[in-house]
This record gives structure tokens, C-alpha cells and sequence, in this order.
């Protein structure tokens, strides 16, 4: 037999939903049928969805990249020995545009190594954060957190630093570390890449925000829509336990801390922090009227953390190399990268991590290649579907929580999902305010009417009944649901329905709107 | 029959200790294993966990995997959220109810960039259409 020929082909959920899992077994089938010896590691995604299923191929020490790949391409690979000839040959990964035009430092792993794999996580410069985290006192892990400027990922961008100290200050018989998976943002999978990819970076940031505001428990809340993440994670909670990296004595230095993966259940509102500690609890996932923070008073009444994914996994990075070093990158006051997901009608879609400054247009053109119906982009909506909608001509605003806001729209989670000219705007503003009605928990009333009376209102609009009086209806509703509602869920809907009709006020006046079909036809 | 089923739901009550606030994973367990949580069951769950009838009745209303009776076949998971909208997921859930599939809507799947998205059962497919959905109903068969 030859000498083992080392493969890797991603298990992320996107990659086998668009036919991983058949190349895989297709590598295995001709690989024995010729008598070779393959070794095939299923990593995560490098985030270039579009390629996927995207095979890496070690030759002399440097990763060769094939895709997207078919079944049919796979007998060709072993005919020329995974050479440039092939049809589906892209060259050495790291020399992608792609991969060459990104700042890798949170999603470095993913892609590159078995995310369950814990010799190649420490390998990799895993555990190096919780190592100098265990060195420090917890004031001092505060403190490098806080330099860094890192502000929570989940799209409030509150700075973590100081929502540690909160917690670390108080006193109590038990805290809790709460990391926030909930990932309802259409247009956002980096969480979910991530969990998938390198669920061991997760754990470390967890285990060192235990660590420093004195949590011994923790609890990471995943949606029940990424049944692989959930695995994933539960299978690496588990790996850590039996090496003692989570338990009585983590890493041998007499400190606690546990963890464990909780499920959601199809509710987008639990993604908001207060929803989430009540689904937490096992009740129905009802926002909480602030004050008390969860800081003070979160689960179970309990001062508790809650971070995004993306906030709890930037953590090992900075400890390992310091805060000034993580604050170098960025712009403003968003410093360090982001990890920013083009999504929708894009035709190289999939996860870019830069750091927070790069525009929208840079994002969209040379990263995304533009539309994937190949016509005229129209609309970009960023920041999930409370985000704005930004029109054609702002897309050389810059990607930075200040900026954003400046403009009247929101990063969110760093979602950017693209539209092409087809789009009818006053439907997507009715479709913003029907959302709301189905995911609205029902607990205060501009969030639970304003977005019943929104529906009707838009639908009326639409079929040109007293355009101009309903639109001021609407605006004046908006006003209502922005100031009354008491979270992000009734106070943002109103967001991507305002700049609907600031922008694209065309589509709200004219009685039929552009049919899509017309125009395609 | 229905005392077995009455000790698979105490059995999964048992897994969690009983503990109130693991109600969630507890419903999530029964609804897997019977395909529904009926009042019957949402009796049982209050019971051993020493809540009222209305506390389990809320949370299974409350969450969208939960239903209070089973679904007659396997339901095709078809994101509806902006994303996949913007590549056509309208055109393709039109497409699948004329097909016959009985459809569940799903806010986003996270499979934003190879849209439209679907899941059958815990499969996701990307790039979705008719034709590769309906193989995929043919597999989980």
C-alpha cells in the first residue's frame, strides 16, 4: 500500500447540505477500489460557502483546495493525483483572494483542524488564553478584556470589559456564565460555523469569564434549528470533562467550573437576554422589564454574564496576546475583527472575518462578487431582520457600531443579506412587521398590537388604499413601537420598515409593485 | 400501551431530576419520542415536576416545536425569512405545497448564504429545490 494520502473535507452543516457527505463517501469508495490508503479529516467550514463541498488536499505540508465538488469529480482526483489540472482546482488555500483579504483570528482553526480534536486545539494555541488566565488574578483578566475594547458580538455592542466588572463586584453564593447561541438573525451562521468548527474556543472563553467574575456554572443556550452545532458542542463539553479542563479542578489549579448545553425551541425573542434567562429557567421566553441587569440579578436571580458566542470566543485570543494587541486592529471605538456573513442574493456568499472598518461595498464587490441572479443589486439588509434596509447607493458605508448608527441603521450580529432589483420593498416591510407578530412574546403592547396593526396597515398600502394617509399611520406606529416596546423586538421592528420607506418610498406609492416575474421574464 | 407511554415521559422527567427550570429539554425529549406533547402528557410533566397543569400548557404553546397533537407526516422545514426570500424561497414553498409536502415555516436555518434552505427531520439541504427535497422525503421514508 502507498503512503496515507491526508484529506480534509468540512462536516459543517452547510457543506453537507449541499452534498459533503456523498463526497466523502465517494473519496473512501475509489480511494479502496484503487488500493489506496486516505486518511479523510472532517473539519469545519473556512467559511467559503460557495465552494462548498470544499476538499483540502495536503501536499508537501500545504493544504490544496478543490470545489465546489460533485460526485463525478471525485475518480478524475486520484486519475492525476490531486493535481492543478483538475477541473474543480483552485490552487493553495491560504493563496485564495478570499483567505489572503481576511484577518483569521477567532475562526483561524476552523477549516484547518478536527474541531474535536484537543492535541490539535493545544497544538494550535489552544488553552494558551486559559493558561495565562489561570497565571492572573481575576481583576487582572478584567482589565486586559477591557483594553482590548472588546464589545459584545451579539449586536448590542456593550463592552464586555465592564459588564464583567459588574458582576465580578458583587457578592454572591453563585454566578453564572450564560453564552448566548441563539442565533435568529436571518443572514447569520458564525455562531453556528464556529460551534461546528472550533466548539473547544467557545468553552475557553466560558471558562475563563467563570474564572474572572467567580461563575462557577455555565450555560450555553443554542437554537434548536442547528441540530449539529448542538451535538457538537454537547460532544466537546464532554471532552473536556474527561481530561479535567471543566469540573472541580480545571487544568489542576483547584478552580471550578462546569458547563452545559441547553436547547431553544423555535423562538426568535429568546435571543434577547432577558428571554433567554427565562427559557433558561423552563418557562415561556417572556422579555424581563430592565432594571435589574442580569448582571445583577440574572438566572435564577443570580448575578449572571451573558455573552454572545463571537464575544466569549474573542477572549482567549486576547489574553493570549494581550489586549493592546487585539485593540490594534479596527476603527473608532469597534476595535479587533468581526465576523462578517454575506448571505441572501450574493453569488460568493459565506463567512469573512476583517477587522471592523472595511466597507459594506468591499464586503459585497470583492469578497461576494456581487449578486448571484447576476442582476442589479437593489437593497442590503444588515444586522438580521431588525436591521436596516440600505439602498444601492450607500454601500461605501463603513462596517463600524458608530457609523452604523450614524446612518440610522445597525450592524447586529455582522449579517449582510444582498437583494437583487426584483425586490419589492413594501413587502419586505409588511413581512418585517408580520415577523414581529409571530415572534413578538406577547408581554408589552406596541410590540404585540403595533406589529398586528402594522400588518394591516402595510397591506393596505399595498393595494393602494389611501396611500398617503396609511403611511403617515405607519410612521406614527413606528414612533410608538421604537418608544414603548421593552426590547429590541418591538423597538427595532420599525427599523427595516422606516428605511423602507425613506428609501425605497417608490415601492409604497405605486399601486402595483414591480413584479418580480415581469421583470425576470 | 398507555402505561408505557405514561413511563417514558416519567422516564424522561427521571433524566432531568425532576428539575422545573430543564422543563424545556424535558418537553423537547417527549415531543421527540411521541411526536406531540397531548394533555395527557403535559399532565404527567406537571405532576412530576410539581407545576400547575397551566405552567406546561404555557410553555408548549409558547414554543414553536412543541404541538399539541402529531403531525400526520413528516413536515418539510422551509425557511421563510429574508436571506432565503431574497433567492426565491416564496417560488419554492409555492412549489412544494402543489408537490403535496406538508410545509412548517422556520425563521432561518443558518444556511444564509447557499439559500433557499430546508430541513427534513434533522437533514438540512442547501440550494433547495422541488426535485432535491422530494428525494430527500423519498430517503427519510
Amino acid at each position: 500500500m502507498s503512503p496515507s494520502l491526508r484529506l480534509y473535507l468540512p462536516g459543517d452543516a452547510a457543506a453537507v447540505s449541499v452534498g459533503a457527505d456523498e463526497i466523502a463517501d465517494c473519496l473512501h469508495t475509489e480511494a479502496k477500489k484503487r488500493g489506496l490508503n486516505i486518511e479523510l479529516v472532517r473539519t469545519g467550514t473556512r467559511g467559503m460557502l460557495w465552494l462548498e463541498p470544499l476538499l483540502e488536499v495536503d501536499i508537501g505540508g500545504e493544504r490544496y483546495a478543490f470545489g465546489p465538488m460533485l460526485p463525478e469529480h471525485v475518480p478524475a482526483l486520484f486519475d492525476d493525483a490531486f493535481s492543478n489540472a483538475h477541473d474543480c482546482a483552485l490552487g493553495p488555500l491560504e493563496e485564495l483572494d478570499w483567505m489572503r483579504g481576511q484577518t483569521r483570528w477567532l475562526y483561524r482553526r476552523c477549516g484547518q483542524t478536527d474541531p474535536l480534536n484537543l492535541d490539535e486545539y493545544k497544538a494550535n494555541g489552544g488553552l494558551d488564553g486559559l493558561t495565562k488566565a489561570l497565571a492572573s488574578s481575576s481583576d487582572d483578566v478584567i482589565e486586559t478584556v477591557t483594553k482590548s475594547g472588546l464589545r459584545g458580538r451579539g449586536g448590542a455592542g456593550f463592552p464586555a470589559g465592564i459588564k464583567w466588572k459588574t458582576a465580578a463586584g458583587i457578592d454572591a453564593d453563585q454566578k453564572y456564565i450564560c453564552c448566548n447561541a441563539d442565533e435568529g438573525d436571518s443572514g447569520t451562521f458564525a455562531d453556528r460555523i464556529l460551534m461546528e468548527g472550533d466548539p473547544s474556543l467557545i468553552i475557553e472563553g466560558m471558562v475563563i469569564a467563570g474564572l474572572a467574575v467567580g461563575a462557577t456554572q455555565g450555560l450555553i443556550y443554542i437554537r434548536s434549528e442547528y441540530p449539529a452545532a448542538i451535538a457538537t458542542m454537547k460532544r466537546a463539553i464532554e471532552m473536556w470533562r474527561e481530561v479535567g479542563l471543566l469540573g472541580d479542578d480545571v487544568m489542576g489549579s483547584g478552580r471550578n467550573f462546569d458547563m452545559d448545553v441547553r436547547r431553544g425551541a423555535g423562538s426568535y425573542v429568546c435571543g434577547e437576554e432577558s428571554a433567554m434567562l427565562e427559557s433558561l429557567e423552563g418557562k415561556r421566553g417572556q422579555v424581563r422589564a430592565k432594571p435589574p441587569i442580569p448582571a445583577f440579578e440574572g438566572l435564577f436571580g443570580k448575578p449572571t454574564i451573558i455573552n454572545n458566542v463571537l464575544t466569549l470566543a474573542s477572549v482567549p485570543d486576547i489574553l493570549a496576546k494581550g489586549g493592546e494587541a487585539y485593540a490594534a486592529v479596527g476603527t473608532g471605538r469597534s476595535l479587533g475583527t468581526q465576523a462578517f456573513q454575506l448571505a441572501g442574493n450574493i453569488k460568493c456568499g459565506g463567512l469573512i472575518e476583517a477587522p471592523f472598518g472595511v466597507t459594506l461595498r468591499e464586503l459585497i464587490e470583492d469578497f461576494g462578487g456581487g449578486t448571484l441572479s447576476g442582476r442589479p443589486l437593489r437593497a442590503v439588509q444588515v444586522g438580521g431582520p431588525l436591521g436596516a434596509y440600505i439602498p444601492a447607493d450607500q454601500l461605501d458605508l463603513v462596517m463600524d457600531y458608530e457609523a452604523f448608527a450614524a446612518a440610522g441603521a445597525m450592524l447586529g450580529h455582522g449579517g449582510i443579506v444582498v437583494f437583487d432589483d426584483t425586490v419589492d420593498m413594501a413587502r419586505q416591510a409588511e413581512f418585517a412587521m408580520e415577523f414581529c407578530v409571530e415572534e413578538s412574546c406577547g408581554k408589552c403592547t406596541p410590540c404585540r398590537i403595533g406589529s398586528v396593526r402594522g400588518t394591516e396597515t402595510i397591506a393596505k398600502i399595498r393595494k393602494g388604499e389611501n396611500v398617503e394617509d396609511n403611511i403617515a399611520l405607519v410612521e406614527d406606529l413606528c414612533t410608538t413601537m421604537t418608544d414603548g416596546s421593552l426590547c429590541a423586538m418591538g423597538g427595532l421592528t420599525p427599523m427595516p420598515v422606516m428605511s423602507a420607506l425613506k428609501y425605497f418610498r417608490e415601492d409604497f406609492e405605486t399601486k402595483t409593485a414591480p413584479a418580480a416575474e415581469e421583470v425576470a421574464g | 400501551m398507555a402505561h408505557s407511554k405514561t413511563s417514558a415521559i416519567e422516564a424522561a422527567c427521571a433524566r432531568h431530576n425532576h428539575r422545573a427550570d430543564a422543563l424545556i429539554e424535558i418537553l423537547h425529549d417527549v415531543q421527540h419520542a411521541q411526536g406531540c406533547i397531548d394533555d395527557e402528557a403535559a399532565r404527567v410533566i406537571a405532576d412530576k415536576l410539581n407545576l400547575s397543569r397551566a405552567d406546561v400548557q404555557g410553555v408548549r404553546s409558547f414554543y414553536t416545536d412543541f404541538t399539541a397533537e402529531a403531525r400526520r407526516k413528516t413536515p418539510v422545514k422551509i425557511c421563510r425569512a429574508e436571506a432565503c426570500q431574497a433567492v426565491g424561497s416564496d417560488k419554492l414553498a409555492a412549489a412544494l405545497e402543489t408537490a403535496g409536502h406538508d410545509l412548517e415555516t422556520i425563521f432561518c436555518l443558518g444556511n444564509c448564504a447557499l439559500g433557499p434552505a430546508v430541513m427534513v427531520e434533522d437533514r438540512l439541504i442547501g440550494r433547495a429545490t422541488a426535485e432535491r427535497v422530494a428525494a430527500q422525503m423519498e430517503r427519510t421514508k
